[in-house]
């Protein structure tokens, strides 16, 4: 039932032990400690936790711990580096009031972080379409969808 | 106070970048150690018997450490009118009711002992409508109430009820009359953090709960008196509230899943975690309740209203919980919307074997509103009148009272309206062709604190420290609202201190100031105003100190000042005979005297004052604590007659919609909202108040029911239950906020939390009716009720 998987997390090679049954979320939740990644429905409607792993936004409660084997895993955790500062996204979701209660907030910021890797320059159709599987109860969604246009918009003013 | 630095500014939430990081703490997130995890075995019918409940497989498990039944555990009741039991005894009356409950070492033995449990029933008719239960002979769903005396029928205890006017004579004097039953559904919360808990008890049995409430201080005299039936006297409980993940509602009751936690945590001597799985928090939480309102108004020829008669039955389900009391706020619509005199008020509450229900974000507003703003359409189209134009005949204005004794401060209502006919070009008539149409509705809703206790108060505690710090201590709850953002700019701008400098301490009741709940809208009014007296009180402290201190300091300043600027000349300005307390100010943690001439020198950091008064002999500290009751009144509910609050929000929505009349989806092409806010505090916070009210609103409107057969809830999950996505919200939203500077409110302001979603369901159906000529009354509408309405319509012309 249990085996050893190794994969790369937030850039570093950790190794863990899993029983047969258990989610990425609860390796990452559980056995790492790292709590940034919610759960709120368990079942891939909601995309609380959503991770990212080897560059695709996915939801970690569905995905089986053995199958990471091998692959990079990226946590809300792992977009702050250096440790104290936020990254780019993470800043553009707190300046333009993108964030009230902050359940959703770190699957939807990994959902915006997947898309513009790789998609630097997102229409507003894009932008739905890669947020579609985030749940927000509390802001309605514009505040969020303004934060990602302005934050594409300041990384294409940087290139 | 016109020219404010940081009030009605844009900045940043003090809680946002730790959220962005991951870092915020959910109870999801928590850990004790030695933390067992706690299941709740639920019923199996709607309502029944419990002939027997068999544990004893669940006790044998391993790593099960408690199993508690109402056989073996003491019996601790809840709820307002003490009618529901954390562990049922005897009988259930609903699917969600808790018989038994697990404490086990991990969560996969809790969910596997819970299994386990057997219980045998001997099944009862089940009553599922208020229809239904309110028929002569319909069996009892409480034999008795809570003190054990016998109960008759199926209705609840409770009146709301209000009569004003002449009933008989304004329906004699209208020309024009309008009639309809509208309905509105049970909803889910849906807070993306589910609810739970950790109860942890020390060996002097005092009870520490970190909780997920929105009212620690009322939670902790119901926990006391647990504690109290638990055989556990005068020992007390401390609530410490984590980061929130939504509340909405579902925080202002205590729930049996908290008892049980607290139960499961003195019969193990070890802290336990409840916390609900989604499917749970859909099952066996509380929705916001269901309604059914009958209301007739009437106008004379020139559109004036003349009469309002209403009648609301609510479907209470098994227990009571505030959904009960949501009829203390229709009162405010019925009475208060629109000038109307004559009007006519009453709510029955009837048991039935569904889920109870709680509060959600209006409270009865939405679910009042939805029938007075459609039936308001109706009438203007029995009267021949533009709904616009009626609704402005008949519009609130500033100072009056209202037939509930409501006493209008300040009245934005005429320039909302007047807003969204402009933005929505209203007179220009949507494209028919198209199925297109536009609808507006109003709101007017509490927005000065709401007096449904004796106290409607809010404590604050500042400490200051060394480093000129601002510690703040406050009962409010910061539950994703925004509420710590706006006390913190309350603070900095009433103080003098910048944003960065004042840090609001984690709830806790054993270190904050009482506080009566975060609800109706209160938050942001109450703390803002416990923050502009705090902040009084502190500076005449300060600038007292300061007479003594800012003579000898300035003159240390001027020599270090001197010292790096040679030759330098001090302007004529006697700084010791100026310094007086009323002649100083405070602004970004510096004191200086008003008149004085803006030299570098010539002002005293508000932390060398505090580490001068620190750490001399005999020294001393500076704190203040106060204490707001706002200038309102408890209304009497049986009589409709109070004024609840200190001052009124209003506000309209309109909307533009499509209808396919192929689907029966209906597209929102616009919206516009405007709101008397009174005044803007935070903009950026403000607006996702009102956003995230639309969306919910949005919901409300179209998509979301919490379906049930036979007491048994049907669509527990994301998946069956649909809330707004970004794909549903794709549409532009244009605010404006009516400033109306109320005197009452901290800064001007009213609260806000609640209105965005009130009318925002009439509004989307006076838009459909004005697309394709249909009226839905009962929500929400979905392709399936617009289809059949269409259909229904071309036969009545065929």
């Amino acid at each position: 039932m249990k085996t050893e998987i190794s994969f790369i997390l937030n850039g570093s090679e950790v190794k863990v032990t899993v029983d047969g049954h258990l989610r990425l979320i609860d390796v990452l939740r559980n056995t790492m400690g790292l709590t940034g990644t919610k759960e709120a429905c368990g079942e891939g409607e909601c995309g609380a936790c959503t991770v990212i792993v080897d560059g695709k936004a996915v939801n970690s409660c569905l995905y089986p711990a053995h199958e990471i084997e091998g692959k990079s895993v990226i946590t809300i955790e792992g977009l702050h580096v250096p440790k104290h500062k936020l990254s780019k996204i993470q800043q553009g979701f707190v300046d333009h009031g993108a964030i009230q209660c902050g359940f959703c907030t770190p699957g939807m910021i990994m959902s915006a972080k997947a898309l513009l890797d790789s998609n630097p320059n997102p229409s507003d159709k894009e932008i739905r379409e890669a947020l579609q599987g985030n749940l927000c109860r509390c802001t309605g969604y514009v505040q969020i969808v303004e934060a990602v246009k302005r934050v594409a918009r300041q990384m294409k003013g940087k290139q | 106070m016109n020219n404010f630095r940081y009030i009605g500014k844009e900045t940043r939430r003090p809680d946002a970048p730790d959220k962005a990081a991951g870092k915020a703490h959910y109870i999801h997130d928590l850990r004790r150690p030695g933390m067992l995890y706690g299941k709740i075995k639920f019923s199996d019918h709607p309502h029944a018997r419990i002939k027997h409940i068999d544990t004893s497989k669940a006790e044998r498990l391993n790593g099960v450490r408690a199993v508690i039944t109402s056989n073996n555990s003491p019996e601790v009741r809840l709820g307002f009118l003490r009618d529901n039991l954390a562990l049922k005894k005897d009988k259930v009356r609903q699917y969600r009711d808790e018989i038994a409950a697990v404490a086990a070492i991990d969560p996969d033995i809790a969910e596997e002992a819970v299994e386990l449990i057997k219980v045998e029933y001997e099944p009862l008719p089940g009553l599922f409508s208020p229809r239904e239960a309110m028929k002569k002979g319909s069996p009892l769903i409480h034999e008795t109430d809570a003190q054990g005396r016998p109960r008759t029928d199926n209705l609840l205890p409770l009146r709301f009820h209000h009569e004003s006017g002449d009933l008989d004579a304004g329906k004699r004097a209208a020309k024009y009359v309008a009639e309809g039953e509208f309905s509105t559904p049970r909803v889910q919360q849906c807070c993306m953090g589910t609810a739970g808990c950790i109860a942890e008890f020390d060996m002097n049995n005092n009870l520490t709960i970190w909780a997920k409430t929105q009212i620690p201080f009322l939670a902790q005299r119901d926990f006391n008196r647990a504690l109290s039936d638990m055989g556990l006297h005068d020992k007390n409980t401390r609530i410490i509230v984590p980061t929130i993940g939504g509340a909405f509602g579902t925080g202002l009751d205590t729930h049996a899943y908290e008892y049980i936690a607290i139960l499961l945590a003195f019969q193990t001597g070890q802290p336990v975690k409840i916390v609900y799985t989604r499917d749970e928090e859909f099952a066996y939480l509380s929705p916001r309740q269901s309604s059914t309102t009958k209301i007739i108004q009437g106008c004379d020829q020139n559109g004036k209203l003349t009469f309002r008669q209403v009648e609301v039955t609510q479907d209470n389900g098994a227990y009571t919980s505030w959904g009960a009391t949501y009829p203390s706020v229709m009162m405010i619509p019925a009475t208060s919307l629109y000038r109307v005199s004559n009007v006519y008020f009453n709510a029955q509450l009837v048991y039935t074997n569904n889920t109870y229900c709680q509060a959600m974000r209006g409270y009865g507003n939405p679910e009042h509103t939805w029938a007075l703003e459609s039936n308001m359409d109706e009438l203007a189209g029995e009267a021949g009148i533009d709904p616009y134009e009626f609704r402005m005949i008949n519009c609130n204005r500033p100072k009056e009272t209202t037939p509930m004794g409501l006493k209008v401060s300040t009245c934005g209502l005429k320039e909302c309206l007047e807003t969204v006919a402009k933005k929505l070009d209203w007179k220009k008539k949507s494209k028919k062709g198209k199925c297109r149409g536009k609808g507006m509705a109003s709101l007017v809703h509490v927005g000065g604190g709401a007096r449904i206790y004796r106290s409607d108060a809010s404590g604050l505690i500042l400490k200051l420290d060394d480093f000129g710090n601002v510690n703040a201590f406050h009962g409010g709850v910061e539950m994703g609202q925004g509420l710590h953002s706006v006390l913190t700019l309350g603070i900095a701008e009433a103080l003098g201190v910048r944003p960065e400098k004042v840090f609001i301490n984690p709830l806790d009741t054993s270190t904050c100031p009482w506080d009566v709940g975060t609800h109706a809208s209160r938050g942001a009014f109450m703390a803002c105003n416990t923050a502009i007296l705090a902040a009084n009180k502190l500076r005449d402290k300060i600038f007292e100190l300061a007479e003594e201190l800012f003579p000898q300091e300035v003159e240390k300043n001027l020599e270090k000042f001197r010292k790096k600027n040679p030759g330098y000349k001090p302007p004529d300005f006697d700084f010791v005979k100026a310094a007086k307390r009323e002649r100083f100010d405070m602004q970004d943690g510096s004191i200086f005297i008003k008149d004085a001439p803006r030299e570098p020198w010539l002002s005293l950091d508000l932390g060398r004052l505090l580490r001068t008064i620190h750490f001399r002999t005999q020294g001393q500290m500076l704190t203040t604590e106060v204490f707001y009751d706002p200038p309102n009144e408890l209304p009497d509910f049986e009589k409709g007659f109070g004024n609840i609050s200190a001052t009124y929000a209003y506000g309209t929505q309109g909307v533009e919609v499509e209808v396919d009349t192929e689907t029966g989806e209906v597209r929102i092409m616009r919206m516009v909202a405007a709101h008397d806010v009174g005044k803007v505090l935070n903009p950026p916070a403000l607006k996702g108040q009102i956003y995230g009210a639309l969306a919910q609103g949005v919901g409300y409107a179209l998509y979301e029911e919490l379906l049930s057969q036979k007491g048994k809830i049907l669509n527990p999950n994301f998946r069956d239950y649909k809330i707004p996505t970004v794909q549903e919200m794709n549409f532009p939203v244009d605010l404006e906020f009516i400033e109306t500077n109320d005197s009452f409110g901290p800064f001007g302001a009213k609260g806000v939390a609640e209105p965005g979603l009130v009318p925002t369901a009439p509004a989307i159906a006076n838009a459909i009716y004005d697309a394709v000529g249909i009226r839905i009354r009962d929500l929400p509408i979905t392709p399936e009720k617009i289809l059949a309405a269409l259909k229904k319509l071309k036969a009545s012309k065929d």
